[in-house]
């Protein structure tokens, strides 16, 4: 490896050090704010703080990426920089789906075992006897105990809405492979074009999804509060929304740095990685849409 | 080997900056290695002190010292300190060290980010220590943190208790990543993935893991999160939900979460053991392949913490089962590590005397293990001082022997000193007696009954929680004396050579000591 570049160790950096005042104001404001409103206090100076944490945050996002992009274009990143970026990005998903993972596994634990045993079947049934003559049904509208968690009237079906937002996503995963070859191939208005109908795709997907949930609220009854249904349901969809945002984001991101003539040909780790991003959030709504919508 | 440490590039001929901004805005392996050993060691400390006021008020029968909900919080936050606190910062920090010295790489892959992971623990253990101060208290349901205990049940902190855990997960997985990253794309050329030393090896695992379970632990103190602050019922029956499910998946990132308190100590014990017996380790390889087998294994074994919640025979049978063949690969741990003694030309400075340590009283918590993994057995076991005793078996002699002697083995190449041995061998057996005077008569009293989390207990047990206690003073006191220990070893002493250890092998010998603060700007051949 002697005809290689020496590695980019960074000097002394700012950056971790803010980010990690940002991380924590954020959260501390974000807890108090819901701690503080439990209890009936004022959450004024909870939001304050949070907002003054999420400045940070942003200024520590935009000075971060902007050094790391000054740096890559001053070409102080070898192939092997490129290498680590590569496992860092690859790992980074790794981890995404494994947080994924766990609310999967929380719907199918709760689908297999707990709402059938709470109706009676299988091994543990007697657990019937809680809430004797609860029906097990999937949707769940009719909880063990009504009072407490009043069930939705209905739910979502697969084939209306989330059927064009599944089109929309995965067409989405396509547009965004043809900018990338777009962007291998040297065309930077085709690359333009496909990354701007990327985006737009994205953000009519986010639209649609923000509808289906007023609908859910407001027509529906299907709340975070309605059962085991609802708490899946949002939380499952809530978090593949937020990580669309986030993809989109850095979509966007991405399309302001073509537009200013950044990446070339062979040297575009930052498209690719947003591009990664965007088939994992693809094929986590493949999952939600069979797992949660039509099953 | 002095050109091996000289560095050739033009932008490292520099030293560390001055005065505090060089720990702040750090991006040096070595720095950020010493911020987490500190850091640490601190954690361990403060989780420590709270273990000595549990001890104290179970010295005698009857309530002397605290009330019960403080003594909860103790034991609450003892674990968690101590877990997230303690022992993972000490082997991030010891892989910060070591890694890029082992595999001859200029620092860690991705410095920024690395500074950015330890940082992040400081403050979430400011939010975690700061919920002791809070209205209602600090949480106080056990590390474990069980729902409904945890949402129904706990005080108000309990939000703050899990945005401290959001951020330390951050950190870890962080940490993770640029270890995973490190292992893979910066070793010497000529270092193949089976010539990489074992602590390399182990870490490369242990970061595996790491990244496959703090995001299920995230996930799980989001759906808590939830069901506090906005009425979801995930772990609420009358919703649909079921408090088992939040054993289910705590107990999916948990047992993984315990292979990664332990595996690197594997791999320091491993170097340990041969440099001290003169001799290769012995099975390399089935080393190597033990350690990713006990890690697969490791994601199928959750529910044996779970055999009295209520899951049906097949699974218990299946989780027993499945706990039990992890004694195989350990076995060939265990195997390798005494055949590599055997024969060989023993010394027993102090990292020897950890590491010996750490096979015999690890292999205990083995056993006890086994036990409890007899599902039938264990509802006589279960959430009895046996389990305490249990896993501090496998944690204190175990991961923490693991770190006291990573740091008496390496001592001499981060501060160019040798340490005082004299007062070192002290610190062991004064660790070693009062650990299993504490830990020890924990099986008998776990065995006749007594349980665990309770701050007062019936007359019978007086004796052996006495015994237990004096152990525990002795044990915390002690520990006072490691610091005495670095400290000297920090200010001076003997010079050390750049390989104090006769026997030791590895890169990270042939820098000088202590290591320069850039090493390896140009790699190193390795034949």
């Amino acid at each position: 490896m002697a005809q290689e570049q020496s590695y980019y160790v960074p000097e002394q950096s700012k950056w971790p050090i803010v980010a990690t005042v940002g991380l924590g104001v954020t959260l501390y404001g974000v807890a108090s704010i819901m701690v503080n409103g439990k209890q009936g206090e004022s959450t004024t100076g909870a939001w304050v703080m949070f907002f003054i944490g999420a400045l940070i945050m942003a200024y520590m996002l935009f000075g971060w990426f902007g050094s790391v992009i000054r740096e890559s274009r001053a070409g102080l990143y070898s192939a092997q920089m490129d290498r680590s970026f590569r496992w860092g990005m690859g790992w980074f998903i790794f981890s995404e789906i494994m947080f994924f993972a766990a609310f999967f596994g929380a719907l199918f634990y709760v689908r297999v075992f707990v709402v059938p045993w709470l109706g009676g079947e299988g091994d543990k049934g007697t657990t019937n006897m809680l809430w004797e003559g609860f029906q097990a049904s999937w949707p769940l509208v009719n909880n063990p105990n009504p009072e407490a968690y009043p069930g939705p009237k209905e739910v979502i079906g697969p084939w209306g809405l989330p059927l064009i937002n599944t089109i929309l996503l995965v067409s989405s995963s396509f547009t965004v492979t043809v900018a990338h070859h777009a962007l291998k191939a040297g065309q930077r208005q085709k690359l333009k074009l496909w990354l701007g109908a990327t985006i737009v795709l994205a953000l009519v997907f986010l639209t649609l999804q923000a509808q289906e949930y007023v609908h859910a609220y407001k027509d529906l009854d299907l709340t975070l509060q309605s059962g085991i249904y609802g708490s899946t349901f949002f939380m499952l969809t809530g978090f593949h929304g937020a990580h669309v945002m986030l993809g989109s984001l850095m979509l966007i991101v991405m399309f302001v740095r073509v537009s200013k003539g950044h990446f070339t040909g062979d040297n575009h780790f930052g498209f690719e990685a947003s591009a990664w991003y965007w088939h994992f959030v693809d094929v986590v709504w493949l999952g939600l849409f069979v797992f949660v919508y039509i099953i | 080997m002095s050109a091996v440490a000289e560095s050739h590039s033009q932008e490292h001929h520099h030293g560390p900056a001055s005065g505090i901004t060089r720990w702040l805005l750090t991006t040096n392996h070595k720095d950020i290695g010493t911020m987490y050993l500190i850091f640490s060691f601190a954690m361990f400390l403060l989780g420590g002190s709270m273990a000595m006021v549990i001890r104290a008020e179970l010295f005698q029968p009857g309530l002397q010292i605290v009330q019960p909900e403080f003594f909860n919080q103790m034991t609450t936050m003892h674990g968690l300190i101590m877990v997230f606190g303690a022992v993972m910062p000490a082997f991030v920090g010891l892989a910060n060290w070591m890694l890029p010295l082992m595999i001859g790489a200029p620092d860690m892959a991705l410095p920024r980010m690395n500074n950015w992971s330890f940082w992040l623990l400081p403050c979430a253990f400011l939010i975690l220590v700061s919920t002791l101060f809070m209205q209602g208290g600090a949480p106080n349901f056990g590390w474990t943190f069980y729902a409904p205990l945890s949402t129904t049940y706990g005080p108000p902190s309990t939000t703050f208790f899990i945005f401290a855990i959001h951020i330390m997960g951050v950190s870890s997985i962080m940490g993770a990543i640029n270890v995973i990253a490190t292992i893979l794309n910066l070793r010497a050329p000529g270092m193949t993935l089976m010539k990489m030393p074992l602590f390399v090896w182990t870490w490369l695992i242990t970061a595996f893991l790491l990244i496959a379970v703090m995001p299920v632990l995230a996930g799980v103190v989001t759906m808590m999160l939830m069901d506090i602050n906005f009425g979801t019922s995930f772990f609420d029956a009358s919703g649909g939900g079921d408090p088992v499910l939040f054993q289910h998946v705590f107990w999916f990132f948990g047992h993984p979460e315990v292979y990664i308190m332990i595996l690197p100590a594997f791999g320091v014990i491993s170097h340990i053991v041969s440099t001290f017996s003169r001799k290769p380790l012995f099975g390399y390889a089935s080393m190597v392949y033990a350690v990713g087998a006990i890690a697969l294994l490791s994601f199928v074994v959750w529910a044996h913490h779970m055999f009295t919640v209520g899951i049906p025979l097949t699974g218990q049978l299946f989780f027993m089962y499945a706990t039990m063949l992890i004694a195989v690969p350990t076995g060939v741990k265990v195997f390798n590590w005494v055949a590599t003694m055997f024969r060989g030309s023993l010394t027993f400075e102090a990292p020897m005397l950890f590491a010996v340590a750490f096979i015999i009283l690890f292999t205990i918590g083995g056993f006890s293990g086994l036990m409890l993994a007899i599902a039938p057995a264990d509802f006589q076991y279960h959430d009895t001082y046996f389990v305490v005793a249990h896993f501090h078996y496998v944690l204190v002699p175990g991961a923490i022997f693991g770190i006291f002697a990573a740091a008496y083995y390496w001592l001499p190449k981060w501060t160019g000193h040798m340490y005082d041995e004299i007062l070192a061998k002290t610190h062991f057996w004064l660790s070693f007696v009062g650990m299993n005077l504490a830990f020890f008569p924990m099986h008998f009293l776990g065995l006749a009954g007594m349980p665990r989390r309770i701050p007062d207990y019936a007359l019978q047990f007086a004796d052996f929680n006495m015994v237990s206690s004096i152990g525990a003073f002795l044990f915390g006191a002690t520990q006072l004396l490691f610091l005495f220990i670095v400290v000297k070893c920090v200010k001076g002493g003997e010079k050390a050579p750049a390989k104090p250890w006769e026997g030791a092998e590895g890169l990270e010998w042939t820098v000088p000591s202590p290591a320069p603060y850039h090493t390896f700007s140009t790699p190193p051949e390795v034949k």
